[in-house]
C-alpha cells in the first residue's frame, strides 16, 4: 500500500512499488492526460510535477511518490501560472495533434513558476526535455512568453503575413 | 439537417441523385484498399478526378452532416480523420459558416467508419479540405435554405424576404427573427433543396472562412490544454486486456521457440499468444510474433521482457541481412549503369557531347519513421456477430473492411470508433496495430483487448519511408543555360508491400517530382534503377516528394555554381518561360488525382513562391561569416511551395538555423491560421530530416530503440522565426493540399544554406556529423 495525494486527492494505492507514476495514473486512476511517449525520459510527453516539481512519470516508480503530492495535467487549472500557460496556449493557437502538449505545458508551468519571466535561452533548457513530432515549437515559445507577459523579450517574430485583404474576396468557383 | 431527436426521417430525405452516384461506384467498393496504391485501377472506367476519383467519393446530404437541436445546439458530424492538421475544426467551421451557425452553440461529433453514409473518409494525401470544401459549403448552405424556408413558412412571407443572422433567420423587412433552436423542428420536415437550386455565400458574407482574424477556436484546443482530448489509447472498457507483443525482428521471420514461464509469472500477466506471422507482400498484415496479456500496460510491457523467444530467420530471406550502409553501397555501384527509361525528351548523350561543362552528383537519402508522438494503440471487443473497435486510424473504411474480413463479420457488424490520432504522418493508414487487437481478441473469446506499442515496436516494426539513392548528372552549354538533365533514382517502391516486388518506382511514385519536374531542358532523360525493399515501405508525409525535392533542389543549386550564376535567377531561368503544362504531356497521369485541366502545373505560380519568398527573407543580401541563405521550390500536392533558409555553420561545425522563410501557394487558404501551423510543423520536421533524422539497419533489425538514438528536432535547434507568407491566389484558383507540400522542399533549401556558408555540398542526408571533420 502506497500513499499518495494525486491531484489534491489522498489516495492509498495497492500497486507494486516499481510501477512507473505514468502507468499508475493512466491505467490503474484513469488519468490519461499523463502521455505515454517513450517510456524512456527521452520525450516529455509522461511530465507531471512531484511536490511542484516537473518529473518524467514514465521512468519514477510510484515508490518515490510515496508521501508526496503528484500533480497531472488534468488538476494544473487550479493553479494560476498553470490557468495562464492554458490561455496562452489558446491563444497561440499551440496544439496541433496535442498530444505532446500536456507534457509541454507541465513543463512551461514548472519553467514560470520558478522563472516568471524567462529568456529564449531559459525556455530552450527548460523545455528542450519535450519532444513535438508536429513542430510546434515555435508557437510553444511564443505562448510562454505570452503567459509570462515578455512577448517583448521574444526573439521571435510574427509567424504569418497574409497579403490579401480580409473582406474583399472575389468568388469561388464551384 | 435534422433535429436531433428524429433520425429516422433524416434517413427519408436522403438525396436522390446522391443515391443513383453511390450506385455507380458500389461495383468498385471492394478495392478500396487497392485504390490507395494502385494507379492502375479502374482504367476501363471513364476517368474521375477528384472526391469524384476517390472509393465512396462525397456527400453533401445536410441530413448526414448537420443536427439542430430545440434548444439551438448544432451537432456537425466531421467524418475526417484528425492528425493534428485540424481538421475537426476545419471542415466543421465550412458547413458553420455556410449555414449561419454561431460557433459558440457548434458541437462536433466524430463520425464511425462508414463510407457508404458520409463519403470517403481516407484522410491522406492532403485531400480533407481540397475535396471536401465544396461539398460541405453545399451541405451548410443547404441547412440555411431548410431554416429560411421553415422560417417564411411560419411568418406565411416569401423566402426571398429572410436571411440568415447569426445563429437566426430574419424576416428582412419586418427585422422579426427566429432562432436557429425554434426552427430546428420544422426545418427537418423540409426537403433538402435540390444541389442547382442552393445560393452559396458570397465571399464577404463568410464570417470564418479564409478570415486570419476572428479564426473560430480549434475544436479539441481546450481539451488538449486540460489534458482532456482522447486518443486511441485512452479508450478502456470493462474487463479489458492491455496486450504489448514482441513482433520478429525481421520482415518476414517468425516465432522458432518461445518460452513464456517467466512473464507468466509476472503480477497481472493473464495469458501469452502466439500470433501467425507473415508472408510477403503483406499489406497490411500484422508481423506476427509473440503477445503477451496482462491487467495493465505495465506488466504486459514487463511480461514482454521477460519472455524468450528463438526467431526463426530463415522465412526472412535477404531481409533477415538487411544492412542499410552495404545496401546503400550497391545502389550506388548499380546507379551508374544505365536503367529503365522513364521519360525522355530530346537526346541527353548528345547534350553531354555538346556542353561546355559536364556534372555529376549523387544524393542519398535513408530511411525515416513517421514516429508520430502517439504510439499506435487499438482496443478491439467481439460480441457475438459484432465487432467494436476504438483506434486512431487515417483510414477507417479500410479498418472495418480489415477487421470484418478476418473475424468472418459483416462490415456493417463492424463498428470503428475513430479516436483522435496523436500524430500520424501517413503510419496510421495502416491498420496493422487494429488487426493485431482484433485477432488477439478473437483468441480471448471476444473479451475486450488494448494493444499498445511502445516506441521501440514504432521504430523497430514501421512501414519505413523509403531510402533513396539518386544519380543526377547535368550539362552547361556555352552559355552557362542547362542543356541536359540525368535522373536516375533507385528506390524501394510502396508497391513492394502490395505485390511481387518489381524493383522499380510505380508511376504514381515517379510523379511526386520526377514526372512532373517542370524544367524547361532541351534534353531530359528520367529513369529507374532497382532497389528491392528488405523492410516494410509505406508512405511517410510527403511520400517520394522527400527524396525528389532534395536531388534536384540541390543539383539545380550545384549547376547554378558551377555557371557561376545566382541561384534564384537560375532556378527561373530554368522554369522558362510563364506557362501553364498539362502533366499528361510529361507522361503524369496521376496529378494527385486531380483533374489536369483544373490543376495544371504553373509555372507563373512556381515563381511567384520563388518571388515572394526571396523577397521576404531579402536574397542577395551580405551575410555574416560563416552564414548562408538556402533557396529551394517544389510543387506537391497540388500546391506550391518556396523556401529561404538562414544557416550558419560555426567553425566546429554545428549548423544553426536562424530562420526560415517559407511563402506558400495552396490556392485559398480555407483556414489561414492551421494552414501556416502546417508549413511550421513541416519545417520542423523537415530540419530533422535534414539534420539528424535516420533510421539504419544492421543484420536484418532497425538499429534506432528509441528517441536517443532516433533523433527528431528539440525546441532548441529549430529556429526561433518560423514565417509563413501566403501567396494567395485568385479565389478561382482550386484548392490544394496544406499537410504535405511544406515537407520536400526544407531539407534542400538547408544543404543548399549550408553550401552557401561553408562551400560544403551536402549529398547524403542527415548531415549528422559530416561537418566535424
Ligand atoms: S514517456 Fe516519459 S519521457 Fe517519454
Ligand atoms: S502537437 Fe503533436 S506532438 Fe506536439
Amino acid at each position: 500500500m502506497i500513499s499518495v495525494t494525486i491531484n489534491g486527492q489522498p489516495q492509498e494505492l495497492e500497486v507494486s512499488p516499481e510501477t512507473p507514476i505514468l502507468w499508475v495514473l493512466r491505467d490503474f486512476l484513469a488519468l490519461t492526460g499523463t502521455r505515454f511517449g517513450c517510456g524512456m525520459g527521452l520525450c516529455g510527453a509522461c511530465t507531471v510535477h512531484l511536490d511542484g516539481t516537473a518529473i518524467r512519470s514514465c521512468v519514477t516508480p510510484i515508490s518515490v511518490a510515496a508521501g508526496k503530492n503528484i500533480t497531472s495535467i488534468e488538476s494544473i487549472e487550479n493553479d494560476s501560472v498553470g490557468q495562464r500557460v492554458q490561455q496562452a496556449w489558446m491563444d497561440e493557437a499551440v496544439a496541433q495533434c496535442g498530444y505532446c502538449q500536456g507534457g509541454q505545458i507541465m513543463s512551461a508551468v514548472s519553467l514560470l513558476t520558478t522563472t516568471p519571466q524567462p529568456t529564449d535561452e531559459q525556455i530552450d533548457n527548460a523545455m528542450s526535455g519535450n519532444l513535438c513530432r508536429c513542430g510546434t515549437y515555435p508557437r510553444i515559445r511564443k505562448a510562454i512568453h505570452r503567459a509570462a507577459g515578455t512577448e517583448s523579450l521574444s526573439t521571435h517574430t510574427n509567424g504569418s503575413q497574409v497579403q490579401a485583404n480580409d473582406t474583399l474576396f472575389r468568388e469561388v468557383k464551384v | 439537417m435534422k433535429t436531433s431527436d428524429n433520425r429516422d426521417q433524416a434517413l427519408q430525405l436522403a438525396n436522390v441523385s446522391r443515391r443513383s452516384f453511390l450506385k455507380g461506384i458500389a461495383a468498385s467498393g471492394a478495392l478500396v484498399l487497392a485504390v490507395s496504391w494502385d494507379p492502375a485501377t479502374a482504367e476501363s472506367e471513364p476517368r474521375k478526378y477528384g472526391a469524384d476519383y476517390m472509393a465512396h467519393g462525397w456527400v453533401d446530404n445536410p441530413n448526414i452532416f448537420i443536427r439542430v437541436a430545440r434548444d439551438g445546439q448544432v451537432t456537425i458530424i466531421n467524418h475526417r480523420g484528425e492528425m493534428g492538421q485540424g481538421i475537426r475544426t476545419s471542415l466543421v467551421m465550412v458547413m458553420a459558416d455556410e449555414m449561419g451557425a454561431d460557433w459558440q452553440q457548434v458541437h462536433v461529433e466524430q463520425a464511425i467508419a462508414n463510407e457508404e453514409k458520409y463519403g470517403n473518409q481516407d484522410t491522406d494525401g492532403s485531400r480533407s479540405m481540397r475535396h471536401w470544401f465544396e461539398p460541405l459549403r453545399r451541405a451548410g448552405a443547404a441547412a440555411r435554405t431548410m431554416l429560411e424556408q421553415a422560417a417564411a413558412n411560419q411568418w406565411q412571407v416569401p423566402v426571398s424576404e429572410c436571411r440568415t443572422d447569426v445563429h437566426a433567420v430574419v424576416h428582412t423587412p419586418s427585422q422579426r427573427t427566429l432562432s436557429f433552436g425554434s426552427l430546428a423542428a420544422a426545418a427537418a420536415e423540409l426537403p433538402v433543396p435540390a444541389r442547382q437550386s442552393l445560393t452559396l455565400k458570397t465571399p464577404d458574407q463568410w464570417r470564418y472562412i479564409m478570415r486570419t482574424s476572428n479564426q473560430p477556436l480549434a475544436i479539441d484546443g481546450m481539451d488538449i490544454n486540460q489534458g482532456k482530448a482522447l486518443y486511441a489509447a485512452d479508450m478502456r472498457v470493462d474487463n479489458m486486456l492491455y496486450a504489448v507483443i514482441a513482433r520478429p525482428p525481421s520482415y518476414g521471420s517468425r516465432v522458432k521457440n518461445v518460452d513464456a514461464s517467466k512473464a507468466l509469472a509476472i503480477a497481472g500477466v493473464v495469458k501469452v499468444l502466439e500470433l501467425p506471422s507473415v508472408t510477403q507482400p503483406s499489406g497490411f498484415e500484422p508481423l506476427g510474433g509473440v503477445a503477451v496479456l496482462a491487467e495493465h500496460t505495465w506488466a504486459a510491457i514487463q511480461g514482454r521482457n521477460a519472455l524468450r523467444i528463438e526467431w526463426d530467420d530463415s522465412p526472412a530471406g535477404d531481409n533477415a541481412h538487411y544492412d542499410s550502409e552495404a545496401f546503400r553501397a550497391s545502389l550506388e555501384s548499380k546507379a551508374t549503369q544505365p536503367g529503365k527509361p522513364v521519360r525522355q525528351v530530346g537526346d541527353f548523350s548528345q547534350a553531354q557531347r555538346d556542353s561546355a561543362q559536364h556534372l555529376t552528383a549523387t544524393y542519398y537519402a535513408p530511411h525515416l519513421a513517421q514516429a508520430p508522438m502517439e504510439p499506435m494503440a487499438a482496443l478491439v471487443s467481439i460480441q457475438g456477430d459484432h465487432a467494436e473497435v476504438w483506434s486512431s486510424v487515417q483510414n477507417p473504411q479500410a479498418t472495418r473492411d480489415g477487421v470484418a474480413k478476418r473475424l468472418g463479420l459483416k462490415a456493417s457488424n463492424v463498428t470503428v470508433n475513430c479516436a483522435l490520432m496523436g500524430g500520424a504522418f501517413g503510419r496510421k493508414a495502416k491498420p496493422d496495430f487494429v488487426f493485431e487487437a482484433a485477432d488477439l481478441s478473437k483468441a480471448m473469446g471476444g473479451r475486450p483487448v488494448r494493444v499498445q506499442w511502445t516506441r521501440e515496436d514504432d521504430l523497430h516494426h514501421s512501414f519505413y519511408h523509403t531510402v533513396a539513392l539518386q544519380h543526377m548528372e547535368g550539362t552547361l552549354d556555352h552559355n552557362g543555360q542547362v542543356s541536359g538533365w540525368l535522373h536516375r533514382i533507385l528506390a524501394p517502391s510502396i508497391s513492394s508491400q502490395f505485390a511481387p516486388d518489381s524493383g522499380h518506382l510505380s508511376d504514381r511514385e515517379l510523379t511526386q517530382g520526377i514526372r512532373n519536374m517542370p524544367f524547361d531542358i532541351p534534353a531530359i532523360q528520367q529513369e529507374t534503377g532497382e532497389a528491392l525493399g528488405h523492410v516494410r515501405i509505406g508512405w511517410f508525409r510527403s511520400v517520394y516528394n522527400i527524396p525528389h525535392a532534395f536531388a534536384i533542389q540541390s543539383f539545380v543549386a550545384e549547376l547554378a555554381n558551377a555557371a557561376g550564376q545566382d541561384h534564384k535567377a537560375f532556378l527561373l531561368e530554368l522554369l522558362g518561360p510563364d506557362r501553364q503544362i498539362d502533366p499528361r504531356t510529361q507522361g503524369e497521369n496521376w496529378n494527385y488525382s486531380e483533374d489536369p485541366s483544373r490543376y495544371p502545373i504553373d509555372i507563373k505560380r512556381y515563381k511567384n513562391v520563388i518571388e515572394r519568398v526571396t523577397q521576404e527573407a531579402d536574397w542577395g543580401k551580405t551575410m555574416p561569416p560563416n552564414r548562408g541563405l538556402g533557396l529551394a521550390v517544389h510543387h506537391s500536392f497540388v500546391s506550391y511551395c518556396a523556401i529561404v533558409m538562414d544557416v550558419e555553420v560555426t567553425p566546429t561545425g554545428d549548423v544553426i538555423v536562424h530562420q526560415a522563410d517559407i511563402a506558400f501557394d495552396c490556392g485559398p487558404q480555407i483556414n489561414p491560421d492551421r494552414v501556416r501551423a502546417q508549413m511550421e510543423g513541416a519545417c520542423v520536421m523537415g530540419i530533422g530530416i535534414a539534420l539528424m533524422t535516420e533510421i539504419t539497419a544492421k543484420n536484418g533489425r532497425v538499429q534506432q530503440d528509441n528517441f536517443h538514438q532516433y533523433l527528431i528536432p528539440r525546441i532548441n535547434q529549430v529556429p526561433r522565426t518560423i514565417r509563413v507568407h501566403a501567396v494567395n491566389s485568385d479565389l478561382d484558383v482550386p484548392l490544394g493540399g496544406a499537410g504535405e507540400p511544406g515537407l520536400p522542399p526544407v531539407a534542400p533549401a538547408l544543404c543548399n544554406a549550408i553550401f552557401a556558408a561553408s562551400g560544403k555540398r551536402i549529398r547524403s542526408l542527415p548531415v549528422a556529423d559530416q561537418l566535424k571533420s
